[in-house]
């Protein structure tokens, strides 16, 4: 179990326990965190799990692949910190992990 | 006094839906009646990842039990509605309780069209369309085991995949002259062939399935041409029958689906209809649609939720779907009815390609494998429907952003 930190555009934060592996959409979902879609269940098919991942954290994820960086784009506001949250799985090294949600998803 | 909402039906439309009821603003009641015992699930997964035994039962779930409890949505699960009177705005469930609404949403979705030959019955015969489906196919579905799939669709080949990945024997029968005949073109018809060939699954096309023979844990399967196919487990895929039946004898307008305007609205005042068993109005081609896609049941939810709130949010999106098949994505965006030229992007000998459809100069849809920028781009595109270039489409050197300029 790892903890990832989920905050909220309007800056309500959320704290929650993440199993290895688990993706870091389907945490969010399954907790009801907001402004997390994840449509397609989390194969990288539609893009509603768009997240900004904290800058202190970008580095140490890993890469995103070509049809990540390509759905990407469908997203609103993307920047230069954004991920799908699906494509992040929980890993140990990505332990005290913060995302922020945007207001909604498209 | 409180209203009430029944959204009828328990999949991924109806699960959008009440979601979207609360977001909305809707302060009454909601009941969510679904006719499976679980919770609203997905459904891409079945014929993928959970038939391939990668993910869990709990994993499925749309929204965690939480969510409805804090939502205030009451869920009503293992139950089917018996009849519905549009009139005294009342519906009859099968555990013989009657349901007063104000409003009532359909979100029957469809079941797997039947087999309609001698031997049908078969206890090896399976379909997919839900959980309980997968779990009874599972029991069978082993390394070594003959498995024949009777359709090449998107479940059949999907399935295919799945199987050939898990060491099992693999025929397809197809009726048609070509794979995915009836949504695709003959170019990437060809390519998923290839690509099941390669991986050891025989696709025979022309090929209908005239009886079932075979004894309690052996089907055989008779062919057109007189070939018998022996199999430890048979799957049919050949296609969807939207569940209308409960809105066509209330009196409600059907043809290929219950027929709703661009707000979700049927023939009906204060019954409305999303996803797989709606038949809607489509701004951007100009014609009806009955879509089976996770994408549409939700847009449509969406759509319809708002109107139940009495705020308007007309649906016009372009369609998209994907399949995932090996180390193939498929992702279509739009719908190539009607067109009448192709343009190949890229190779598909590299399993990175795109075909475009086009109607005159106009984009119709495109089949973008393993290829998310092309994908990307005609979902911008074919709303515009404004005229393309297709020799600039055709060339892989014009970067795809180049092509929405």
């Amino acid at each position: 179990m790892i903890k990832v930190t989920y905050i909220e555009h309007n800056g309500t934060q959320r704290i929650v326990d993440v199993e290895a592996g688990v993706s870091l959409m389907e945490a969010a979902v399954s907790n009801l965190v907001p402004g997390i879609d994840g449509d397609c269940g989390g194969v990288c098919a539609c893009a509603t799990c768009h997240v900004f991942v904290d800058d202190a954290w970008l580095a140490r994820l890993a890469p995103m692949e070509s049809m990540e960086d390509a759905m990407l784009n469908l997203a609103e506001g993307r920047d230069a910190n954004s991920r799908l949250a699906c494509q992040l799985k929980a890993a140990p090294e990505l332990d005290g992990l913060v995302l922020r949600t945007p207001i909604g998803q498209h | 006094m409180t209203e009430t909402v029944l959204v009828l039906g328990g999949g991924q439309a109806g699960a959008q839906a009440a979601a979207s009821l609360r977001q909305e603003g809707f302060g009454g009641r909601i009941l969510l009646i679904g006719a499976e015992p679980l919770l609203p699930y997905q459904r891409p997964p079945l014929s993928k990842a959970f038939l391939a035994g990668e993910l869990p039962r709990e994993r499925l779930l749309i929204k965690p039990e939480a969510f409805y409890r804090q939502a205030d949505i009451e869920p009503m699960l293992g139950v089917a509605a018996t009849a519905l009177d549009v009139q005294a705005r009342h519906l009859s469930l099968d555990d013989g309780r009657r349901l007063a609404f104000d409003r009532l949403l359909l979100a029957t979705g469809g079941r797997p069209r039947p087999l309609d030959c001698p031997g049908a019955d078969h206890s090896r015969l399976h379909y997919l369309r839900t959980v309980a489906d997968v779990e009874h196919l599972r029991r069978h579905f082993h390394t070594g085991a003959r498995l024949v799939i009777i359709g090449a669709g998107y479940i059949g080949l999907e399935v295919a995949a799945v199987a050939a990945k898990h060491g099992l024997r693999v025929t397809v029968l197809e009726a048609a002259p070509r794979a995915l005949a009836r949504v695709t073109s003959p170019e990437v018809s060809a390519f998923f062939q290839r690509i099941h060939t390669e991986a050891g699954v025989e696709i025979r096309c022309n090929t209908g399935v005239v009886r079932i023979e075979g004894t309690a844990d052996l089907a055989r399967v008779i062919t057109g041409d007189g070939a018998g196919l022996d199999a430890d487990l048979v799957l049919a895929g050949i296609g969807l029958l939207p569940n209308v039946e409960l809105a066509q004898s209330a009196g409600i307008a059907c043809d290929n689906g219950i027929l709703v305007d661009e707000l979700g609205n049927t023939s009906a005042a204060g019954i409305l209809a999303a996803g797989d068993c709606a038949n809607h109005p489509n701004a951007i081609y100009g014609c009806r649609f009955r879509l089976e896609s996770v994408h549409n049941a939700i847009e449509q939810a969406k759509t319809a939720a708002a109107t139940m709130a009495g705020k308007r949010k007309p649906y016009a999106q372009v369609p998209w779907f994907w399949s995932d098949q090996y180390d193939i994505k498929l992702q279509t965006a739009g719908i190539n009815r009607g067109y009448d030229s192709v343009v190949v992007r890229g190779d598909p000998a590299t399993r990175s390609f795109a075909v475009f459809y086009l109607l005159g100069e106009r984009l119709l849809a495109v089949d973008a494998i393993n290829r998310p920028a092309e994908f990307i781009a005609a979902r911008t595109l074919i709303p515009r429907r404004a005229a393309v270039d297709a020799t600039r489409l055709a060339d892989d050197a014009v970067p795809v952003k180049d092509l929405l300029a």
